[in-house]
């Protein structure tokens, strides 16, 4: 049963990412994308609907955390202590620039949230990577179960390629949501910047596997090991290939879901290697943090595993609403506009 | 106490009093905004129901002001959300030990919000703000319903997490020392849960009611939107009185007797009790001397305090004499002030509500001055009132994180991941992030209150924007 909230967990940080993902991606971007106050305003309003609902994927993924595996929240939140606290920050300054920069009709006011948005939203992104990568190359566990890593160790070299490549990918994914939702000069931008940051993407995903196998040569085993898992892998490729070939047939909604593929893909592919570890200790190293180990009780996991579809259920449906709502009125004003 | 669980206790209290500034008039007015859109939405001339016989104008009246209200809920929705998430992620960051012993049995509570209300809220408040235009009347009105559902909603599992933390229930001990949820159902049934959620929405619809007629009042002295400031003082009036009614009884006096009897150290702290007595007097006022252990300049009413906990004169209560000191609340003295001005400050209020009811009453309400004064400046005091009344259940727990089997000196990270200077760090960090959060609030409070009902133009987020824009 500790299996399935694994999986649960899996899923949820994957649907945070890709959901999210896009808002910051855009957020990177912002910026150097949108160069006009319109266009500002576009690419902020594309967003603007939807972006604390995909926000909640994070919270509901830090709740389904702790209600499985507490032993792993509670280690991992205290000893990447810093790095946390600056996500937390960000993530407020992130949402104050986007929700109040239309409160006030001043450049001043609008240049100071844009800029605001742009690095916390490009932060984030490097700060989820780096997070990620220190998950990947394992955390050092003491035999209580806890640990702690200082600023720059949480800083690590292969952390911080993680990082860089979550920078990329998910500026390459807010590229591909502006290229299908916006309109313009700003869509034309957005279009030419999925097909410069493919090239960077494409060349970090290859290139991460060495250093990934020197960390953690389990992680590759496993996946040989059970060949089935390799789909996870393959979705990823697969995802990856088909996105300039969509966006060459003018596909834009098909790539940006092409580009969303590729991050379900990398990220269950990175948990079907971990399994069952939730918070790995280095490699060669005792204390991991593990589905057994970490679970919450019998009767938590069972009664959860009733409620928590049902929610999941609704949440969809409601997700599935508000999407078909505002990307129906943006097609309708799109046809209005031509 | 060592001090990174001082710098860890005083960070957490300072976030969260902080975040809860924001809820309490999120979930106030929105009970207020769907009863506002309700009647605006079903309401006609020949409806049978008193409450929905309303003709056009008064329907209109009712959705301009839901859209008025709707744009001071959007902003301290956005400050709530963005001040709440670090509150979840505190508990993994600075309360390591607890959410190792505890995330068995309050994950569930806590997960549940996310999973229930957060997506509920948040889908449906970008619904409500940006679909005016985009959507049907009926799901606009719908979207309104589920806002108010989903943030009574998150009311709730917050209470049923605190509800544990203040008496465990429907747990037994797992493999690795930490408590293990045996009963979902009791989780959510805990006795203690059902009076304390109605007692803190209550106290927030409260705050919701007195923001309304504050608003309203303002408008009034002020002569400008007049429609739209009778509308807002009558509901506001109304709705505090019923509030404040229910906030005494029953819930307030259910909430004090759940404590009496199953907290009796921070029961004897809140009321000042030292020696336990039959026939225990109520202080009014006093200042507690826990050197002396007596009250000094107490006035007090004799054995009510026994009557009201019993429904017996001379019932015997327990007093701090009586329990170990070790036992006892961390600060008495906080306990007991906090107490009290929660009650002094309600009972004000709720004179203040009677009051503006019975001038509504006779007619003389919307030109009478000094009660629209009164009605204007009581808002910020609902707010002290919810939060001493946060302060008094958090701090009468104390020295215990979760009540009888976890204490707070022993619930925090271990000092080797975050020590003290490190938790000092992120303080001021909070602090001034929040300073900064704050001052802004106000400012863009300040200019929504300053542009009024009457200008639809003003985008109330970038949803809007989007709408007006398509």
């Amino acid at each position: 049963m500790a299996t399935a909230w694994f999986c649960f967990l899996a899923l949820m940080v994957a649907l945070y990412v890709v959901l999210d993902g896009f808002d910051l991606g855009v957020g990177a971007l912002h910026l150097l994308l949108a160069r006009d106050g319109e266009e500002r305003e576009q690419a902020t309003a594309a967003i603007g609907p939807v972006w604390n609902g995909n926000e909640v994927w994070l919270i509901a993924g830090g709740g389904v955390l702790f209600l499985a595996f507490p032993r792993a929240y509670a280690a991992a939140f205290s000893g990447i202590y810093f790095g946390l606290i600056i996500v937390l920050w960000l993530l407020v300054g992130r949402g104050l620039a986007l929700e109040l920069r239309h409160q006030l009709d001043h450049p001043l006011w609008r240049g100071a949230c844009d800029t605001v948005f742009c690095l916390s939203s490009a932060a984030l992104a490097l700060v989820f990577g780096v997070a990620l990568g220190n998950v990947v190359r394992g955390v050092p566990l003491d035999a209580a179960g806890y640990f702690s890593l200082s600023l720059f160790h949480i800083l690590n070299w292969y952390a911080l390629l993680i990082g860089a490549f979550g920078v990329v990918v998910l500026a390459c994914h807010g590229a591909a949501f502006l290229a299908f939702r916006a309109e313009g000069p700003l869509a034309g931008r957005a279009r030419r910047a999925t097909r410069i940051l493919w090239w960077p993407q494409a060349l970090l995903f290859v290139a991460l596997i060495g250093p990934t196998y020197a960390v953690r040569h389990a992680m590759l085993d496993k996946l040989i090991d059970h060949p089935w898992t390799l789909v996870f892998p393959a979705v990823a490729v697969g995802a990856l290939v088909s996105q300039p070939l969509l966006a060459r047939a003018g596909r834009w909604l098909a790539a940006f879901l092409a580009s969303g593929l590729f991050i379900v893909g990398l990220l269950t592919t990175m948990a079907a290697g971990l399994y069952p570890s939730v918070l790995p200790a280095r490699q060669h190293r005792p204390h991991g943090l593990t589905v057994d180990n970490a679970a919450a009780g019998h009767h938590a996991l069972l009664t959860a595993l009733v409620w928590w579809p049902l929610g999941m259920a609704l949440a969809a449906g409601y997700f599935f609403f508000a999407y078909r709502m505002f990307f129906a009125s943006a097609r309708r004003s799109a046809l209005e506009g031509s | 106490m060592s001090s990174h669980v001082l710098v860890d206790r005083l960070q957490f209290a300072f976030t969260v009093t902080f975040h809860y500034l924001f809820p309490i008039l999120t979930m106030g007015l929105a009970i207020f905004i769907a009863y506002l859109k309700t009647v605006s939405y079903l309401g006609r001339e020949d409806r049978r129901f008193a409450l929905l016989r309303r003709t056009a104008v008064e329907r209109e009246d009712h959705e301009a002001a839901a859209r008025f209200w709707a744009k001071i809920f959007a902003v301290n929705f956005a400050v709530g959300v963005v001040t709440g998430i670090p509150m979840e992620f505190q508990f993994g960051t600075n309360w390591a030990s607890f959410s190792n012993y505890a995330g068995g049995v309050i994950g569930q509570t806590l997960a549940m919000e996310g999973v229930f209300a957060f997506f509920a809220e948040s889908v449906f408040l970008g619904i409500f703000l940006a679909g005016r235009d985009r959507v049907s009347a009926r799901v606009h009105w719908l979207s309104s319903l589920l806002v108010f559902a989903g943030s009574w909603l998150s009311g709730f599992f917050i209470i049923a997490t605190d509800a544990w933390m203040q008496h465990p229930v429907a747990w037994d001990h797992g493999p690795h020392g930490q408590a293990q949820l045996n009963s979902f159902w009791g989780l959510l049934t805990n006795r203690w849960v059902g009076w304390q959620y109605a007692h803190n929405m209550s106290g927030a619809a409260i705050t919701g009611a007195f923001v309304l007629a504050a608003m309203g009042a303002l408008f009034l002295l002020t002569g400008r939107h007049e429609r739209f400031a009778r509308l807002s003082v009558r509901v506001g009036v109304v709705g505090a009185l019923i509030f404040c009614a229910l906030q005494i009884y029953p819930t307030g006096d259910r909430s004090a007797h759940n404590v009496a009897q199953m907290q009796p150290s921070a029961f004897a702290a809140m009321e000042g009790l030292f020696p336990t007595a039959k026939g225990a007097p109520l202080v009014i006022i006093g200042n507690p001397d826990t050197q002396a252990r007596r009250l000094d300049s107490s006035l007090a009413l004799p054995d009510f305090l026994s009557f009201l906990t019993s429904r017996n004169w001379n019932e015997r209560l327990t007093g701090l004499n009586q329990i170990p000191t070790n036992q006892w609340p961390d600060s008495v003295p906080l306990v007991y002030y906090a107490y009290h001005i929660m009650v002094g400050l309600g009972t004000i209020l709720a004179l203040i509500a009677g009051l503006a009811v019975f001038l509504l009453w006779r007619g003389r309400l919307y030109r009478s001055r000094p009660m629209l004064w009164a009605l204007m400046l009581a808002f910020p005091f609902t707010y002290i009132a919810n939060i001493a009344g946060w302060t008094t259940a958090e701090a009468g727990r104390q020295p215990w994180v979760i009540y009888g089997l976890l204490h707070t000196r022993d619930a925090a990270s271990p000092a080797s991941s975050v020590p003290a200077g490190t938790g000092i760090f992120t303080l001021l960090g909070f602090c001034g992030l929040y300073l900064f959060v704050g001052i802004l609030f106000l400012a863009l409070m300040l200019r929504i209150v300053n542009q009024g009902p009457d200008d639809g133009a003003l985008p109330t987020s970038p949803a809007a924007a989007a709408a007006g824009g398509g």
